[in-house]
This record gives C-alpha cells, structure tokens and sequence, in this order.
C-alpha cells in the first residue's frame, strides 16, 4: 500500500506496485463476474445485469461531469436513442442481436457530434439544461413516430424472441448479464485509458481553467468533443443493453429523466472525479434501490436527501472519504478534483509551514 | 385547414399572451443567475410547488388570485433559508456542487408532492374570472386570464426594472452581480444578497406557479417541463436583460402556438427547435445586452 | 491615546506561501500614512488584511481599540472603514451616480453626500450618467475616491491610487486627497512611488519580502537607508 502524505511529494517509483493492483483487480472483477450467476438462482442474472447498466451509465457521465467538467442532466437522451437504434438496427436492418447493442452506441455517437453544436454554445448551469432540452426534442420525435417507433405507446425488441426460441431463456438471461458486464468492464477501460492519455492530460487542464488551457495550446473544444461523444457513444450502448433488458421501449421511460438522476445519484455517492466512485456508489445504490423498492416516493425523497448531503458534507464522496483515511487507490490517474470546481473550502489563509 | 385572416390573428394573439407565462417563468432563473451566476435546476419545481400551495389554500376557500397575497411571500420565505443554509456553502466551489443540490432538490419536490397529492392531475378554480374574455370580432375574443397573465408579467419586469435602477438595494443587487469582492468593501453583505436574491426569485415563481394552475391542470411530475421553458425564454431574449425575457417569452409562446396549428403534436417541439436554431445562429440569445460571454 | 487603527504582528498567508510577517503599524487620529514597497513586498496583503477581504492567520488589528481582525469587509464598512481598492473596482453596469451610491449603501451618516463629492470632483457631476466604466482611468480613481468617502468613513485605506494614471492627473487626485486628510480623516496608503508616499505621508512604513523594513517620518529618513529598505540591497 503507498502511503502518500499532503505535504510530501508523491513517490513515482510504484508504479509497477500500482500496476500488479490493478492487473490483480481486473482477474479478480472477471472471476466475480464468471462466479456470481453460478452462486443465485436464475433470477440473479437478471438483477445484477441491473448493476452492470448502472456502472456502465455512471462512469460515463462521471466522465463527461466528473473529469470534463461538463454537467449534464440529458444523458437519458443517449440511453433513450441507444434503446430504440437497438431495436431498428435489430428489428429492421437484421442484425443480429447483441451486436445491435454495440452498433447502437456508434449511432448515438454520431448523433452526438451535431448536437455539440448546439450544446457547446451554453456554459455550465445552462450547458446543463441545454443537454435536457436535446434529450426532450429526441423524446418528442419519437414519441410522434406513431407508425414505425410506435409513438407514446413503444415498441417491443421482436428479435429477442428469436434469439431464446433458437437457444433458451436461460441462455437469454446468462448472455445479457454477461454483455451487460463487458459493457461495464469496456465503459472503465475506456475511462481509464481516456485519463491516462494525453487527453485525460488536457481535459484535466480545461476542467482546472479552461482559458488558461487553451491559452497553452490546449484545443479545448476538440478534447471536451472526445469526452462528449465517447459519453454519448458509450451510454448509448448501455440504452441498447437497457432495451434487450425491457420488455417493451416505451419513449416516456427510455428518455426519463430518471436515468440522469440515478447516475447523478450513483455518482455523488461513490466520489465525483475517480473510476472507482462510480463502481463503489452503483453497488451502495443497487443495494439502497432494492431496500426502498418497496416505499415509492419516499425512496427517491430519500435517495435524493442523502445525494444534497452528501454534496454539502463529503462533496468527493465514500471513495473520496475512502482515499482521504488510507490513501488506496486502484486506478492511478492521479489527478484530483481541483478546488475551484469542487472540494475543501478554499483556506484563505494557510498554515505556516 | 381554413387560414382565414381571423384565425391568424387569433393564433397570434394566443401565442403572445402564452408568452406571458413564459416570461414569469424565465425572470426568476435569470435573476438568481445574474445575480449569483446560479442556474437552479428545481426552478421548475418551485413553479409547481407554488401551484400545490394554492392549492392548499384552495382547500380553506382561498381564490387562487387571492392566494397570491399568501404564496409569494410564502415562497420568498422560503428562499432565505435555502440560499444561506444549503446554496451559500457551495459558493466558490466551482459549477457542480450548486447544480447537483439543486438537481437532488427537484427529484425530492416531485417525489414529497406525488406523495402529498398523489400523481394526479389538478387544476385551480380562479371562478368565473377563468372563462371570462373580451370580443373583439366575432371572430377574434382574447381570454381574461391570459390578459391577466401577460399585464402581470410585464408589471413584473416593470418592478424589477424599477427596483433595479432605482432602489438602495437594487443597486446592490448590480453592484454585487458586477464584483462581489469590491461589493463588500462597499459595506454589501454578498451572503444576504443572494439570500434575498433567491427569496426575490422564488416570490416570482410563486405568481407564475399560481397563473400555470389557474390556465391548466399541473401534476407534480411537470416542474422540468416549466424549467426547461424558462431556460428557453432567457436563451431566446439573452442572458441579462430584463426586456431580453419578455421577446424570448414573446417568441416561444408564438412558436409553439404556430407549431401546434401544422400539428397538434408539434406544440413543444416547436420551442425546442426555436431554442436550438437561435443557440446555433445567435448563442448570446437575440437581444443580449450582458458583458458577459 | 489609542491609535485609530493598530496592526499587531500579523501574519498573512496564500497556501504555503506567506505574504506577511510580524507586521506591526500604528495609525493615529488625523494622520495619512503611507505604506511604500516593491512590487510582490505584501503592501497589497497587508491592506486586504485590514479591510478584512483576507484575514490574518495571526497576530491582531485593532479599529479604535476594537479587534476587527475576525470582521468581514462589509462590517468594517459599518465601523467606518472604507476601501478604494487597487484597480479601482469601479462596478461596470452602473452609472457613476449608482457606483457613488452604492458606496453609501451602508447608511452611515456624517459630513459627505453625493453633492460634497460632486463639490470634491465636479467632473464626475457632469459625467454622472455615464456608465461607471466609460470614464478615463483618473475619473475612474475619483470615483472610487468618492465612493469611499460616501460611506462616511472614519479611515481610509487607498491601494495604490497613482497606479497607471498620468502624472498630472496622480497630482490632481492628491490634492484631493489631501483635502479629505484635512477635513479630518485618518487615511492609510498604499504607494509604489515612494518619492510621493514620502511627500503625501506624516509616517512611512517600508516593507520588503512580508517584513517591515524601515519606519519613520520622511524629515527623518536617510535616502540611502529608503533605498536600501525598498529592494532590500
């Protein structure tokens, strides 16, 4: 374990003893994800494809607010068009099911580039509401698609019949959980590899002060377009998952705005601006969900009492409360929330060194 | 589809006095963002709440247009607290912290109203007042509370103008949105500014919640509905300016009245497809006179 | 008798780096006093350590006996402190007239009004409904002059008033200035120009890296020991 302290430099020499953590990790998240159907009964597969979409959604949108620095509250908007791409490309085009899901995210992806024009114009609090503004033109044009998308009443995914009367559904179940956790694990490594990159590097800078990054040749709008359609793209396969999961895509529930809440939710709770906040809050909030099923209004009530909290209180969240007492840390990216868009109050005076 | 001169007139006389609402609903988001440079995303969810509350009083056979008299300074009340308690310690902490509270506030308003009174719909009984409109031609008659919703929206502006330019609060109201920093080496308490600023946004909020009951029914899931047509007022007229609102309320409510005439369904498409076109063509909004970008 | 405004060995911090160190002053009734230093010496600190925009780490400041060093800006406003900040500060979307207000926000009562300040700057009555930030970078300084004294107050603190202006309008504004000094209010400046701080200034501190570095009255000053305080040589 490295011990790291504030005033101290950060060691560089472990970083092979980060990397065997990681690798150690990753063989023990897959022999989890191998394990965990053989364990429950056959309804298992099912609900913990449930954790695998959360994972999936909250790490791309902590992608986008987290790293970017870009709120959004419209990301339902992917899911919703992810939701119904699947059930074309699936239904109409012919192809085959599961590969459906992936194609979807290309398609949301490239949907993504022209909304950023529209988008990009807004700063912040209303970057925010503009990206809820595209996700409600994208509900309402499907929604007046009375013939082929079925309008406000939705359209089933026919192809999922095929696939379990030429397997089983069991088969059906243990394939959907088993994409639905490649779409988690694929959603990470992309993050992951994102942070580690030069674009991590330069999205960092724009999140600290996007005018002094561009001042030093940062070309801020090409890198926040990569966070931005990555997001899209990636989410948009999670909606192709989340259509394969329902019965039918119904527009007011795909495009909900629930979505956006759960992974704000997820998020908030796990720690804003790390990969394993979003894993550790989607396994808190799978468990919170399934314990407040039951009470209706009053879970979202709380759900939400504990997220407005948790903001005022512990804004890094339970990883960043995790970090802050033992310094562990799995994935190194090693960038922290900066002050000025989060964290500790700004000290206006210091200690004396 | 008969496009008779009338009905074009009318269409328009419609789409204008809609506006009205529109601009009530945007004045408050874009006060408390001018002031604070905050974008409260429960705005809507105020609006909404405002509506229950008259509802309540509706229960104790309070006339929705009386209960302005209680709501709004019900409503403005209740802004105090939640700027200096929850908003004000997120101040200087960058975009996320503010938007997020305030994103967890509109999931509990909707979720606290559904569970108060229920999902379904519910309308307020302004009475006779409600039905009442002017002939003008026999084919032309414009609807007394739409008037009424439009005269109020611009006394509104007008009030706010007034308090803007010529009150000692007013202008610490500019002098604060100008330079925080240098407002309190001026004597102005930035906190309690914002305090009143968001009390001053939500006493808004409560007359547009209280117009939106008596003009249609409202069910508590419809607050991002009025949030993101406040957000397309402000976008529409430009950030910053008072008369900005009322073009950029104006313009929506004739777009989704024009919209809804080719096809019923088009009603909000049409606003949304507006906003979008001026943020392409014209991303500081048609009539922006604000120094900031 | 106890000084108007007494600094008790503060120390003032930004993160790690410390700005100010064991900085005593001591201004009295009636005086002007002026704070010389290079650039980056802590002059600017040491103001907004008073005026209450940033808050000592350590040490105390006394107004009139009082400790003030826990205050906010805007109570200090209240107590009869005023502030004509470095850069002017002038609040851009209001007029002069508004700008001159608002600086009376804090309702205190006393010797200036909006018309004294006209009387003290008439250029500003003619220009009273121009936008605060259309003025020249002189009239921007009077206004921010007028605007301190419209809270009435008992001391001023001036940040670097001649920065960037033409030297004929430096000596405009400090004729002024010393007409408000002998109305009778204490004032405490902020001068990079030391030739005009020791000129303007009944008592001179120089600071040098946070510390205080000489002190005196200017009849009292060698200039070999000034120079040797500014850059520390």
């Amino acid at each position: 374990m490295v011990a790291r302290n504030k005033s101290t430099p950060i060691p560089i020499v472990n970083t092979m003893n980060r990397e065997y953590r990681l690798i150690a990790f990753g063989v023990l998240a897959v022999v989890i994800i191998i394990a965990l159907p053989q364990l429950g009964g056959t309804g298992l597969p099912r609900q913990l494809s449930d954790l695998f979409v959360f994972i999936s959604i909250a790490t791309m949108w902590n992608l986008l607010s987290g790293y970017a620095g870009m709120v959004s509250v419209g990301q339902q908007g992917w899911i919703g068009l992810g939701s119904y791409a699947t059930i074309v490309i699936a239904d109409d085009l012919g192809a085959s099911l599961f590969v459906s899901v992936f194609l979807a995210g290309i398609f949301t992806a490239l949907v993504s580039i022209p909304t950023s024009w529209v988008v990009f114009r807004l700063r912040a609090g209303y970057f925010a509401i503009g990206t809820w503004v595209v996700a409600e033109v994208f509900q309402l044009l499907v929604s007046s698609s009375t013939g082929w998308l079925g309008g406000g009443a939705g359209r089933s995914l026919a192809s999922i019949r095929g696939f379990v009367r030429s397997t089983s559904p069991e088969t059906f179940a243990l394939t959907t959980y088993y994409v639905a956790a490649a779409i988690a694990v694929l959603s990470i490594i992309v993050v992951y590899s994102l942070m580690r990159s030069r674009v991590g590097l330069g999205l960092t800078a724009i999140r600290d002060s996007e005018s002094g990054a561009a001042s030093l040749g940062v070309n801020t709008t090409r890198l926040k377009l990569i966070a931005y359609v990555v997001a899209a793209g990636m989410t948009g396969i999670a909606g192709g998952i989340i259509a394969v999961m329902s019965i039918n895509v119904r527009p007011d529930a795909a495009f909900s705005v629930q979505w956006t809440a759960f992974m704000i939710f997820i998020t908030v709770i796990g720690g804003i601006g790390s990969i394993e906040g979003p894993i550790i809050g989607a396994v808190l909030f799978y468990f919170i969900r399934n314990q407040l099923s039951s009470y209706g209004e009053w879970s979202f009530i709380v759900l939400g009492v504990i997220a407005v909290v948790m903001m005022l209180v512990a804004p890094r969240g339970i990883w960043g409360l995790i970090q802050q007492r033992t310094h562990f840390e799995i994935f190194p990216i090693r960038r922290l929330m900066p002050r000025r868009l989060l964290m500790e109050n700004t000290p206006s005076t210091g200690e004396a060194p | 589809m008969d496009l008779g001169i009338d009905r074009i007139i009318n269409m328009l006389v419609q789409g204008v006095l809609l506006g009205g609402l529109y601009v009530l609903y945007g004045t408050g988001l874009s006060l408390i963002f001018g002031v604070m440079r905050l974008v409260n995303l429960a705005h809507g969810d105020f609006i909404v709440l405002s509506a229950y509350i008259s509802l309540i009083l509706a229960g104790f056979g309070v006339n929705p247009l009386i209960s302005i008299v209680i709501v709004v300074p019900v409503m403005f009340v209740l802004g105090l607290p939640l700027q200096r308690f929850v908003l004000n310690r997120t101040l200087g902490k960058g975009i996320m912290p503010p938007l997020l509270i305030t994103f967890g506030l509109s999931v509990i308003i909707q979720n606290a109203l559904q569970l108060g009174f229920s999902a379904d719909t519910q309308g307020l009984d302004a009475g006779a007042l409600e039905t009442a409109s002017i002939t003008i031609t026999p084919s032309l008659s414009i609807g007394l509370m739409p008037l009424l919703t439009f005269v109020i929206a611009i006394a509104v502006l007008i009030g706010l103008q007034v308090f803007f330019r010529r009150t000692r609060l007013g202008r610490a109201f500019r002098a604060t949105s100008d330079d925080p920093e240098a407002a309190e080496m001026m004597g102005i308490n930035s906190r309690h500014v914002y305090a009143l600023a968001m009390g001053l946004s939500l006493a808004i909020v409560a007359i547009a919640g209280i117009l939106l009951g008596v003009r249609t029914n409202f069910a508590p899931a419809l607050g991002p509905a009025r949030l993101l047509l406040a957000f397309e007022t402000v976008i529409i007229g430009g950030l910053g300016s008072i008369w900005g609102t009322l073009a950029g309320g104006i313009i929506l409510g004739l777009a989704q009245t024009i919209g809804a005439q080719i096809n019923p369904a088009y009603f909000q498409l049409s606003g949304h497809l507006v906003t979008l076109l001026v943020l392409v063509f014209r991303p500081t909004g048609l009539f922006a006179v604000t120094r900031d970008k | 008798m106890t000084p108007v405004l007494s600094v008790q060995s503060i120390e003032s911090y930004y993160g790690q780096f410390q700005a100010l160190s064991g900085i005593s002053i001591a201004v009295e009734e009636g005086q002007t006093v002026a704070i010389i230093g290079a650039n980056g010496a802590g002059k600017s600190t040491l103001m907004k350590a008073i005026a209450g925009v940033h808050p000592p780490t350590k040490g105390a400041i006394q107004f009139r006996g009082k400790p003030i060093s826990g205050s906010s800006a805007y109570a200090l406003v209240q107590q009869g402190i005023a502030m004509v900040p470095e850069g002017r500060r002038i609040f851009p979307s209001l007029t002069v007239e508004d700008n001159l207000l608002v600086g009376a926000y804090s309702g205190r009562k006393g010797q200036w009004t909006l018309d004294k300040v006209y009387e003290l700057f008439p250029i500003l009555k003619e220009r009273r409904k121009n936008g605060g930030t259309d003025l020249s970078g002189g009239q921007q300084q009077m206004v921010a002059v007028g605007r301190a004294l419209m809270s009435n107050p008992e001391l001023i603190l001036m940040d670097e008033v001649s920065l960037g202006l033409a030297p004929i309008v430096v000596n405009e504004i400090y004729e002024v200035i010393r007409r408000i000094a002998a109305l009778g209010t204490t004032i405490l400046l902020v001068e990079q120009d030391v030739s005009r701080g020791l000129r303007e200034a009944s008592y001179v501190y120089c600071l040098l890296e946070g510390r205080i570095s000489l002190e005196g009255k200017p009849s009292d000053l060698k200039k070999e020991e000034i120079s040797r305080a500014y850059f520390g040589i």
